[in-house]
């Protein structure tokens, strides 16, 4: 009888920290697991306060994008191991992980497109400022089966006639996308709506921010679409550059042809050069973390966030990302230093080609 | 304890008087403890119900009941949003459908041979053997269906999708054929011995005996167990969750991704809909749908079972 039901909510949660398990080693499920019986470890600053303060105030609670998740994850270990503080770090998404960050439940949010106006109302309204921090350059892969011989590069306008809203029940075979194309199903994979890169995605190919076709498999754990794609010969799907960097040779690049020759000629694959030289457009973009100003008043997260931005920007090409140039990080530090808060795309979202350099610098 | 008591001639009826009282004071604590135990189990499911329907009220005040039941596209996270559920229900029935028929063939098979023809010491250990497949947990299940059959199946079934209907009901077959083999052999054993020797009697083979006879005397509990098994099936989240894949698609291709109700449930508890909102409840209006088609499930069986138990 109910007994039903309440398998399958307790499933619900277990299903959750499998599937997120899955993903790798982090602690996704273990909300805020405060260490127990950890010693307050030594203050080393000078006057700072003394170790009485509650030992759950020493985690560092962090969430948001998947795609920002591989280099927090490496610049959380590095730190782990110099310092008593413990970071958890969960991937709801961009949009999940600020709707924590301004429900005021974690310090530190990964973000893979700028906060949105709605997130910022929310935000204002709990009172929660932050310091907006870009870390690194991401692509977005646009990735097939290893032996898909026909999709050698895809253009923006293709993209956009197999994602729009209007697509839904009706472009459902390859040879839809360009004659030639093989008369068989399409079948797509793609990052959740509360994902960074789905809304990024959106609104660089369909021209609009979080509208798409609603049917295709779509996940928020970026192993899911991988393992989706790899095993799947007509599969075609989207997700962040350092997901195929890790899955390499069970996946292959579509180059994505922008029809702007001032980006460089032809189809251009995601690489580290192309992301960084700014010429595989429109789908790289920089990502963030956002920290919440309360929680820097807290020691450790003031020691994690100075180290993420100094020690942590060496392990960002380890991990499959493109580094900003050192004059962006110059300037994130400045900006981390100075507190100073808000965002650099005054609310309005994702936008397409810019460079953090020119952002930061206020141009 | 009186019986010790009367053994002990010594002033054993005062002691039996006060630990007379004491006892009975123990059995009224005893029976409250009971009692107040059994109403935990009774008023959680109270609660459950009370909050499953009154979400799924709510989420009827913004959704047509009939576009619900109707809909052909179930996209409810989406910026264009739809509600219907048949996609998810077909998700469901896909995978219930293709574990049904794994487990009825196996399970049937499985409960004739225990029952009419193992020796009874055989049967001492294949039974217990086989109820152990039940109580392997569903998440190996799930990636035995995903690492193990789906690329198996793969080299024999043309375009099959690494998530797939086909090994996730495959999977949830093997998982529910000893409920089906464990009931239908109780039922096949119930069979009186008379009827199995009228058959013999009347020159029956010991194939006929069984298949004309004994079968057909043991219907309504065989249907109890596959009922039950189906309901098992319609509910169960893991494998389908892992094996399945993640899109709602109303087709009845089992080669490909599908959702079920529990996935989507699954998948939205995994992500962060806020509470209170139109999507947050799209889980309660599945949860309801899921509930009432189990609960209607479990019904008809015990019917069935207690129709077979007063024969």
């Amino acid at each position: 009888m109910a007994s039903y039901f309440m398998q399958t909510q307790r499933l619900s949660f277990a299903v959750s920290c499998v599937v997120l398990a899955t993903a790798a080693t982090f602690t996704g499920c273990s909300k805020n697991a405060a260490p127990s019986g950890e010693p307050a470890a030594p203050s080393t600053e000078p006057g700072a306060a003394p170790s009485a303060e509650p030992v759950a105030d020493r985690v560092i609670a962090i969430d948001g994008s998947s795609t920002v998740f591989p280099i927090t994850e490496a610049v959380a270990e590095e730190f782990q191991k110099e310092n008593r503080a413990k970071v958890t770090i969960g991937v709801s998404g961009t949009g999940g992980g600020f709707k924590k960050f301004c429900a005021g439940e974690i310090a530190i949010a990964g973000a893979s497109r700028p906060i949105k106006p709605t997130e910022e109302t929310a935000c204002s309204a709990a009172k929660i400022e932050y310091i907006e921090l870009p870390v690194a350059y991401d692509g977005l892969a646009v990735v097939t089966h290893p032996k898909n011989t026909w999709a050698k590069s895809l253009t923006v306008a293709e993209l956009k006639k197999i994602w729009e809203p209007e697509a839904q029940g009706k472009l459902l075979k390859w040879s839809q996308v360009r004659p030639g194309f093989p008369d068989k199903p399409l079948r797509l994979f793609g990052p959740g709506v509360d994902s960074g890169s789905y809304d990024y995605f959106t609104k660089a190919v369909v021209g609009e921010e979080h509208k798409s076709r609603g049917d295709y498999t779509s996940s928020e754990d970026d192993n899911v679409l991988v393992k989706g794609i790899s095993t799947d010969k007509l599969a075609l799907g989207f997700f962040g550059f350092s997901y195929y960097f890790e899955n390499k040779d069970s996946l292959k690049l579509v180059p994505i042809d922008d029809g702007i020759a001032e980006n460089g000629a032809g189809a251009i694959a995601p690489s580290h050069e192309t992301i960084e030289k700014g010429s595989y457009q429109p789908l790289s973009r920089p990502i963030f973390i956002y920290v919440s100003k309360q929680a820097v008043e807290r020691k450790e997260v003031r020691d994690f966030v100075g180290f993420y931005l100094n020690e942590g920007i060496k392990l960002i090409e380890e991990v499959g990302y493109v580094k900003l140039p050192e004059d962006a990080y110059k300037l994130a530090r400045a900006r981390f230093e100075q507190r100073t808060p808000g965002s650099l795309f005054a609310g309005a979202g994702s936008k397409v080609g810019v460079t953090v350099t020119d952002l930061l610098a206020g141009k | 304890m009186q019986m010790a008591a009367a053994a002990r001639p010594e002033s054993a009826t005062r002691r039996s008087r006060v630990k007379g009282q004491s006892r009975l004071m123990s059995e009224r604590i005893l029976e409250s403890l009971l009692v107040l135990s059994g109403l935990v189990s009774v008023l959680t499911t109270a609660g459950i119900l009370y909050v499953l329907a009154w979400e799924t009220v709510q989420f009827f005040s913004e959704v047509s009941l009939i576009e619900f039941l109707t809909g052909l596209e179930w996209t409810p996270l989406f910026a264009d949003a739809r509600f219907g559920i048949l996609p998810l229900l077909m998700g469901t029935m896909l995978t219930s459908g293709i574990a049904l028929v794994v487990a009825v063939p196996f399970g049937l098979m499985a409960a004739i041979y225990l029952s009419e023809f193992a020796p009874s010491k055989l049967r001492r250990v294949l039974k217990p053997a086989l109820e152990m497949l039940a109580g392997v947990p569903t998440i190996v299940y799930g990636y035995f269906a995903l690492v193990f059959l789906t690329p198996l199946l793969q080299s024999v079934v043309p375009g099959l999708s690494g998530f797939n209907a086909l090994s996730a009901g495959i999977v949830m077959g093997i998982m529910i054929t000893p409920m089906i083999s464990s009931l239908s052999e109780d039922a096949l054993s119930a069979v009186s011995n008379n009827l199995r020797e009228a058959a013999y009697g009347l020159g029956s083979t010991k194939l006929s005996a069984i298949f004309r006879v004994v079968v057909p005397a043991a219907t309504s509990g065989v249907v109890a167990s596959i009922i039950l098994a189906l309901s098992r099936a319609v509910g169960e989240t893991m494998i389908v969750a892992i094996a399945a894949g993640q899109q709602p698609r109303f087709t009845l291709d089992p080669r490909v991704p599908i959702e079920t109700m529990t996935t989507y449930i699954v998948q939205i508890s995994m992500g962060d809909v806020p509470a209170g909102t139109l999507e947050y409840r799209t889980i309660f209006a599945v949860g309801s749908t899921l509930f009432l088609m189990t609960f209607a499930m479990n019904v008809l069986s015990q019917r069935l079972a207690r129709r077979f138990r007063e024969r």
